[in-house]
């Protein structure tokens, strides 16, 4: 078992952050909002500024000396992602812009050629819109029919009603680990074995979880596993597909330009093999270097002691907000993570953000693109507070004290 | 609480929040138009009923916050019996309050005046608007749901 950071950790954890040593409105930043995005350490912001002032070439063709320590540089990002994933091969990384485009491949490479007429994709009722709209864009395509797994009022997936729905027509299971809107924290596990009895592949959206928990894909064993960089402290631009050797080897490309090709001629083109057959064009080179130094950064923390922090954080926001009248939490799901959503009786999601964000608190208000959330609990939006490496209990005091403002406006 | 907090949520817009007027859609509307924030999911639904030219009826429906409420209600209370060119011209001179853009003399919007405190929030002038675009839509008859984006 874990441990929360200690007072002393906390505080230098903080001053690795530069961004959080400012005013908003006249009072002491607080930040409450990394599901949407992380604050990014020194040492990610040097790592990038690095790349660009030392090491900056084009990669994977100068022959010269810059370009090869660019290229390496470039690399580091798909060796740290194996190394966080716990992916047997770096070869099986996929380095994209992040989860939405790592989602929209496999919809658009495997999912043309593995998803005909008739045929199911299944997901759940907490999925953001980007593990939603790829896979109505496929099935329109394709005449096949998105399947959707209900969540109960707790918001939690009823497992048994997704078992019920994995049928042989399913040819994919596309999960989040973690929901972005609830904080629910999925069975992945059990759920890749359901999906695999059936013969289902399963892909998982990892957006919310790598930054706080261990994972292990052989473990989890599924199939895809997608993140973005910005969310575990690195940059914005970059994130990572991960897939399973065999089936990247078998997917044909997706986006057609340089890099991913062996050869081009005007009669025949052949492709590079994975990952570049996935990497058209020239990518987010600073990206590399800047998710590398992110990754070495949360495993120099301890990605499971921030977990830990995070479930005690958690746990004490939960508690705390209980004095808030007529605050109603959206998620109480029994595992959860990261995130504290709610709504005020008789006051619209906005105005509570508009208030604490002149207490000097950052927090979404909104349907956090999750719409069909939205309307699962019946609100048109809600509060999201969410937590990261850097908070402390200061943070929800401050969110606390910010609602007792709010509802002493709306009184 | 800060001042420009105080200034945005005064009494007459929670007032206004909590028991909009002319709530519903009005008997006879021939007009209705939708406005939709897609980055909130606020909606507002406004009817009209025009005579001679002159909005005789108006109504709204919808969900959104304080802001987007309050300001369809007072909207619909400034606009009757007002001129479809008075309405627009009303509303070029309302927007420039609730930016800060012009040099609008409050006083002359009557009780609108409440929602200049909208300025120092930038981000909440769409929420200030949202009514006053359908509106603009329900009277040029275009029908198509109007969105902020």
């Amino acid at each position: 078992m874990s441990t929360p950071f200690t007072d002393v950790e906390l505080a230098r954890i903080r001053a690795d952050f530069p961004v959080l040593d400012q005013k908003a409105h006249g009072k002491p930043l607080v930040y409450l909002d990394s599901a949407a995005s992380t604050q990014k350490p020194r040492v990610v912001i040097d790592a990038i500024s690095r790349l660009y002032a030392e090491d900056y070439a084009n990669v994977h063709r100068g022959v010269y000396q810059l370009a090869e320590r660019a290229t390496r540089a470039f690399e580091s990002g798909r060796e740290a992602t194996r190394r966080l994933l716990h992916a047997p091969d770096a070869r099986e990384v996929v380095l994209l812009r992040g989860t939405t485009e790592a989602i929209n491949l496999v919809a658009q490479s495997w999912g043309r050629s593995n998803v005909g007429p008739g045929d199911e994709i299944l997901i759940t009722a907490m999925e953001h819109h980007s593990n939603i709209v790829p896979w109505q864009m496929l099935c329109a395509e394709r005449g096949a029919k998105l399947v959707v797994a209900p969540i109960d009022d707790d918001g939690a997936l009823i497992v048994e009603e997704l078992e019920r729905r994995v049928g042989p027509r399913t040819r994919l299971v596309s999960v989040v680990h973690v929901s972005n809107a609830l904080g629910t924290v999925n069975p992945v596990r059990e759920i890749v074995e359901i999906a695999h009895a059936a013969g289902a592949r399963v892909l998982v959206d990892g957006a919310q979880a790598v930054a706080r928990m261990a994972v292990d894909v052989r473990e989890i064993a599924c199939d895809f596993y997608a993140f973005s960089g910005h969310k575990l402290y690195g940059p914005s631009g970059i994130g990572a597909l991960w897939g399973r050797a065999e089936l990247l080897e078998a997917m044909p490309p997706w986006q057609g330009g340089g890099e991913m090709i062996e050869s081009v001629s005007f009669e025949k083109t052949t492709y590079a093999k994975f990952p570049h057959k996935f990497e058209a064009g020239t990518p987010h080179i600073a990206g590399g270097p800047g998710l590398a130094a992110a990754i070495d950064y949360l495993e120099s923390a301890g990605v499971e002691r921030v977990g830990a922090h995070e479930d005690a954080l958690l746990a004490y926001a939960t508690e705390a907000v209980r004095e808030v009248p007529g605050l109603r939490l959206i998620g109480t799901a029994p595992v959860k993570a990261g995130v504290l959503g709610f709504v005020i009786d008789g006051v619209h999601a906005h105005d509570v953000g508009t208030i604490l964000d002149r207490e000097g608190v950052a927090v979404r208000a909104g349907h956090h693109c999750a719409q069909p959330v939205m309307k699962r609990f019946g609100v048109p939006a809600t509060v999201r507070a969410s937590f990261g490496i850097y908070n402390s209990r200061e943070d929800v005091d401050a969110l606390v004290r910010g609602l007792h403002t709010v509802v002493e406006v709306f009184a | 609480m800060s001042a420009e907090l105080r200034e945005l949520y005064q009494s007459m817009i929670l007032d206004h929040y909590k028991k909009p007027r002319n709530y519903g859609r009005p008997p006879g509307a021939d007009r209705e138009a939708e406005g939709v924030n897609p980055l909130c999911g606020d909606h507002v639904h406004v009817y009209a009923k025009l005579q001679d030219d002159r909005v005789a009826e108006v109504g709204f429906e919808g969900s959104g916050c304080a802001i987007s409420t309050a300001a369809a209600s007072l909207m619909t209370q400034a606009v009757k019996g007002h001129t479809t060119a008075e309405v627009r011209e009303l509303f070029e001179r309302y927007h420039e309050l609730v930016t800060g853009r012009g040099d609008v003399d409050p006083e002359s919007l009557g009780k609108l005046a409440v929602l200049a405190g909208v300025r120092e929030f930038p981000a909440r002038v769409k929420c200030a608007t949202l009514a006053w675009h359908a509106l603009r839509a329900a009277l040029e008859g275009a029908g198509e749901p109007v969105s902020t984006e």
